[in-house]
């Protein structure tokens, strides 16, 4: 098993979600986050004040998927959360060593 | 049957009897006047209500938006507080120390608990509404003046010590200089017998400049806030600040068309002239932040047109629509420069900017009023013989712009004076400044055991 975390741009939330369930992927757990990488921030100026607003407002996609299915749900994440420029966010694979479904005790695969 | 029909015959034919032609006139005169002290009732009583509303919701909204999360309820506390003390306080004594026929400094207590202040009129404030009317209505400003003051103080201030301070403040400053300027025999008051005539109409002198000084010297006494300038401190919700604004707005057009105390083309003026200040500020302050930062602000409009209502203040029974224009350009502009150059420049925290607004907008109005009052609105100040004098610079009359400036420089002088003697009582009875660490944790929280957004529940 594998598990994914993206971490995409905030309107980019519905197209990916729209794209993993039309491969049958249904389950995901998300957090609003900020934060950022080679992307530059904005400045906001209040009063003359100015404050540069380099944490940006980003989306934290988590979802674990049978080793089989990982390529192709990458390929469906990526192509729906990308625009192209500099800001879509990254995607980051980890393996996982064991899931439980908490209701009936399922493990493994099963449990996805 | 017989008997009633007769009994309605007798009252028609008795109501025609010729009466004489004085009682006549009299039950008509007397029909006219409370006709016209119902108008006039009205509209005060409105007034005075949308003054109030400028406090709250207005200014808890506007300067509750302004600062930081964890400090919006703290915020807005200061002024909804403010209109329980001053109430009272107003009930006890203000009332009378600012209205009451004194010294030229400060009223009597002939109307201490209000003894004597009914439904009567006082003819020599405003003569067709009731006494109570008035003392109610000036109760509006009395309220709000010193919550002006909390936008300097705010995310820092010890919450005993905010109203210890405000009652000694009311008490020192505010009640004296409301005496000077409009009570009967007031140093400054121009219709009541002043020495140094000072034209302010709705409170620029009185409300603005004392506030706005009296913020400064808060600003300077109290220091910085921890983390000022390094950390960010930027506006939890503007939303609420553009409601809060915009209720400022409305809420002008009681205090300063009904500074007018009558439902008169007086009030009319002022109105308009409130109206045209606010407008001109708004879009002075957008243009110049548009050609220095690159984009017009929405903090930066709801500011401007703060800063043209209260530069119009003074001058709104006097001045013609096209000078309010003209007096809220030049102040949209001139507040703009000192919320941000002149702020960085000298380098005190004035959190909300009391004083960049109220006391630049403030002595900035009341000088211009100097320059555009003008008799062709305002007839009311006449000389012995019945003559109506020359106000302005406009009417001829240059050496006003001079009466105005020490009006404004009496205010400064009290208001700086008077607020560092008050700080210093407070810091020695109350202490003024919370302790570092209940600043960081956020004043909702460590003076009052709230949290203004609570958003898991």
């Amino acid at each position: 098993m594998k598990k994914i975390e993206a971490i995409i741009q905030p309107f980019k939330m519905d197209p990916v979600k729209e794209a993993l369930k039309s491969i049958g992927i249904d389950g995901m757990t998300i957090t609003e986050v900020r934060g950022h990488g080679r992307q530059k921030g904005h400045k906001e100026v209040y009063r003359g004040q100015e404050y540069n607003v380099d944490l940006l407002p980003k989306m934290k996609v988590e979802l674990v998927v049978s080793d089989a299915r990982l390529d192709e749900v990458l390929k469906a994440l990526t192509a729906a959360a990308r625009t192209g420029k500099i800001g879509d966010g990254k995607v980051f694979v980890y393996d996982v060593a064991e899931a439980i479904r908490i209701r009936n005790d399922d493990r493994g695969d099963a449990a996805l | 049957m017989k008997f009633w029909t007769l009994l309605v015959c007798c009252g028609t034919a008795m109501a025609q009897t010729p009466q004489s032609l004085d009682a006549k006139l009299a039950a008509l005169d007397s029909a006219v006047k409370s006709a016209q002290s119902a108008g006039d009732n009205a509209w005060m009583l409105t007034s005075a209500a949308l003054v109030l509303m400028m406090t709250g919701p207005g200014l808890a909204l506007f300067y509750g938006g302004l600062v930081r999360r964890k400090n919006v309820l703290s915020t807005m506390m200061h002024s909804f507080i403010l209109m329980a003390v001053i109430t009272v306080l107003w009930a006890i004594v203000g009332y009378s120390l600012a209205f009451a026929e004194g010294s030229p400094f400060v009223g009597d207590l002939r109307y201490m608990f209000l003894r004597g202040v009914g439904i009567a009129p006082n003819p020599d404030y405003a003569g067709t509404i009731p006494q109570q009317t008035y003392m109610v209505y000036q109760l509006m400003f009395a309220i709000i003046t010193p919550a002006l003051i909390s936008g300097a103080y705010a995310e820092r201030m010890k919450f005993s010590g905010m109203l210890l301070f405000t009652v000694l403040w009311a008490l020192i400053v505010y009640f004296p200089m409301a005496h000077m300027v409009w009570g009967k025999g007031g140093l400054l008051n121009a219709f009541l017998g002043g020495k140094i005539p000072c034209l302010d109409f709705a409170g620029g002198t009185v409300v603005h400049v004392t506030s706005g000084v009296s913020a400064l010297m808060c600003a300077l006494y109290l220091g910085k806030r921890t983390g000022y300038p390094r950390e960010q401190m930027k506006p939890h919700s503007l939303v609420l600040s553009v409601i809060g604004a915009s209720l400022l707005w409305v809420g002008w057009f009681g205090f300063n068309a009904g500074s007018a105390l009558a439902a008169s083309g007086l009030a009319t003026s002022a109105f308009v002239a409130t109206h045209f200040g606010a407008a001109a500020a708004a879009l002075g302050w957008i243009f110049v932040e548009w050609i220095r930062t690159g984009k017009p602000s929405v903090l930066g409009a709801i500011s401007g047109c703060v800063a043209g209502l209260v530069a119009i203040t003074p001058a709104s029974g006097f001045v013609q629509p096209f000078p309010a224009l003209l007096i809220g350009f030049i102040a949209g502009i001139v507040c703009y420069f000192m919320v941000t150059l002149v702020k960085q420049k000298f380098g005190y925290d004035d959190t909300l900017d009391a004083f960049g607004v109220h006391g630049a907008g403030g002595t900035l109005g009341a000088l211009l009023t100097g320059i555009f009052a003008t008799s062709a609105i305002n007839d009311g100040l006449k000389d012995a013989s019945g003559k109506v004098m020359p106000l302005g610079w406009v009417d001829g009359n240059a050496g006003q712009v001079l009466n105005q400036a020490i009006g404004c420089a009496i205010a400064w002088g009290l208001a700086i004076a008077g607020t560092f003697i008050i700080l210093k009582i407070c810091d020695a009875v109350t202490g003024v400044r919370v302790e570092t660490d209940h600043e960081i944790e956020g004043l909702d929280v460590s003076q009052h055991g709230e949290e203004g957004y609570f958003l898991e529940t």
